[in-house]
């Protein structure tokens, strides 16, 4: 059965969101989704561009006080 | 109060003396003991394994025996923990026997995990175990020339190597004459060089000025050794002579097998290092799950907010201070120039220019860190 996961990285500057979700997505299972919280507005740009770019899905990718939201699902 | 360190690493290691300083009279009186449990009689110097793979220290340079780094009054034993019973507060040892305590610490570390990439041992070298430097300097002092490839896992201890081997190895090879037979190129997990947007910033510059190529959005998948080609997850290839690869790590088997964190990560609260939910279950260094780098100076800064927060704990049945995310990293950019990276959770690195005096400060901090792991520094 699918899982949820919440890797709460506002605030982290080494190794930063998308080395923790690169970290995060090799330890879940297909079909998981993982959601990002980052107060790093770079992540709004390059956790798509990965996700994209090795296959995953973006599920949904919002702002609000501040932090992004970013949820993607393992596809592979 | 029986206060339980297992694990003998950098981090267990300097909390155990930073506490067992601080409680002095308690344990004397036998109202505090503290007892390490650890997998090994020797204590490693990890970061020393970088100078083992360059030829420029030997092995034996790499130990001390644990038990000389530790105050009197810590029990020391050698005993590594098989089963966590955090609900009736004690461990089984791997001699059978059974351990209670008041509070415990989990300092375990973690591993490399290069045998997660088909093809990784028998075509890439990597400077996280004695063997592995070893290995890293037979082959590099073998090379003849062509294209080296270094490539970063995720996760990986010690976020200054990739950098640092990279610079190194370029000096190397310098030293050597062989500038005009060898290139470099570089790959990164990221859509950067590095974690740290300054780090990243200030390896551009540098990566420019040393002609090394690299390519961003590259995680490694396997190695194709017939064709010489490093693959990654996002389907390009990277043909190299010679592979450097940081592996991937992750926590500790013992970790994982007890269920305490997937990876053998475990969830612990940031600032105060207990684990979820428990107040009297801690864990530091590279065991935790906290976003930051895994690094000793991580598990050196922990070791030390925690040390002061559990002597609280025994004398007045409450923590005092929070810990801030401080990270400390040098990072040599060559044979013999440095600068470094400080942060915590609130405040982004600023690296400066390298020089020669901080590569010197660090090779004194190789010899000053059996004084760092006495809680002395």
């Amino acid at each position: 059965m699918a899982q949820k996961q919440v890797i709460d990285v506002r605030g982290a500057f080494c190794p930063g969101p998308l080395m923790e979700l690169i970290a995060n997505i090799k330890l879940a299972g297909v079909g998981d989704d993982l959601e990002v919280l980052s107060t790093d507005k770079g992540s709004a740009t390059d956790i798509p561009a990965w996700v994209k770019k090795v296959g995953h899905q973006l599920v949904s990718s919002s702002e609000d006080a501040g932090v992004w939201h970013i949820v993607v699902r393992k596809a592979k | 109060m029986k206060i339980l360190i297992v694990g003998g690493g950098t981090g267990g290691t300097i909390l155990a003396n930073n506490l067992a300083r601080r409680l002095k009279h308690e344990v004397k009186t036998g109202k505090a003991r503290i007892t390490m449990l650890s997998a090994s009689d020797k204590h490693m110097y990890q970061p020393a394994l970088l100078y083992v793979a360059l030829g420029r220290m030997s092995t034996d340079e790499l130990y001390r025996d644990q038990a000389s780094l530790l105050e009197p009054g810590i029990e020391f034993q050698v005993d590594p923990v098989e089963e966590f019973s955090l609900d009736k507060n004690q461990v089984k040892t791997k001699s059978g026997k059974t351990i209670g305590y008041d509070l415990v610490v989990i300092a375990t570390g973690s591993r490399a995990v290069p045998e997660e990439i088909p093809g990784f041992a028998e075509h890439a070298i990597h400077v996280y175990t004695e063997e592995a430097a070893v290995k890293f300097y037979q082959t590099i002092s073998k090379f003849q020339g062509g294209r080296v490839v270094i490539a970063v896992g995720v996760p990986h201890k010690c976020p200054m190597i990739p950098p640092e081997v990279t610079f190194c190895l370029y000096d190397y090879f310098k030293d050597r004459g062989m500038l005009d037979k060898v290139t470099f190129h570089y790959t990164s997990p990221i859509g950067r060089l590095h974690g740290l947007e300054p780090v990243s910033k200030w390896m551009e510059g540098e990566f420019a000025e040393r002609g090394i190529t690299s390519e961003t959005l590259f995680n490694i998948k396997e190695i194709d050794g017939a064709r010489r080609v490093l693959r990654s997850e996002e389907g390009t290839e990277a043909p190299f002579d010679l592979l450097v690869a940081v592996p991937a790590h992750r926590g500790m088997q013992v970790i994982e097998k007890n269920n305490l964190g997937k990876g053998g990560w475990i969830p612990v609260d940031k600032f105060r290092l207990n684990l979820d939910g428990r107040q009297n279950a801690f864990a530091i260094g590279d065991t935790t799950n906290i976003p930051i780098s895994k690094a000793g100076s991580t598990a050196h800064f922990e070791a030390e907010a925690l040390a002061e927060n559990l002597a609280s704990i025994v004398r007045t049945g409450a923590p005092v201070r929070d810990y801030d995310g401080k990270v400390f990293c040098f990072i040599e950019s060559g044979k013999d120039k440095a600068t470094y990276a400080m942060f915590n959770y609130t405040t982004p690195p600023d690296p400066k220019p390298p020089t020669k005096s901080l590569h010197w400060f660090k090779m004194a901090y190789n010899q000053m860190y059996w004084a760092s792991a006495r809680g002395l520094l």
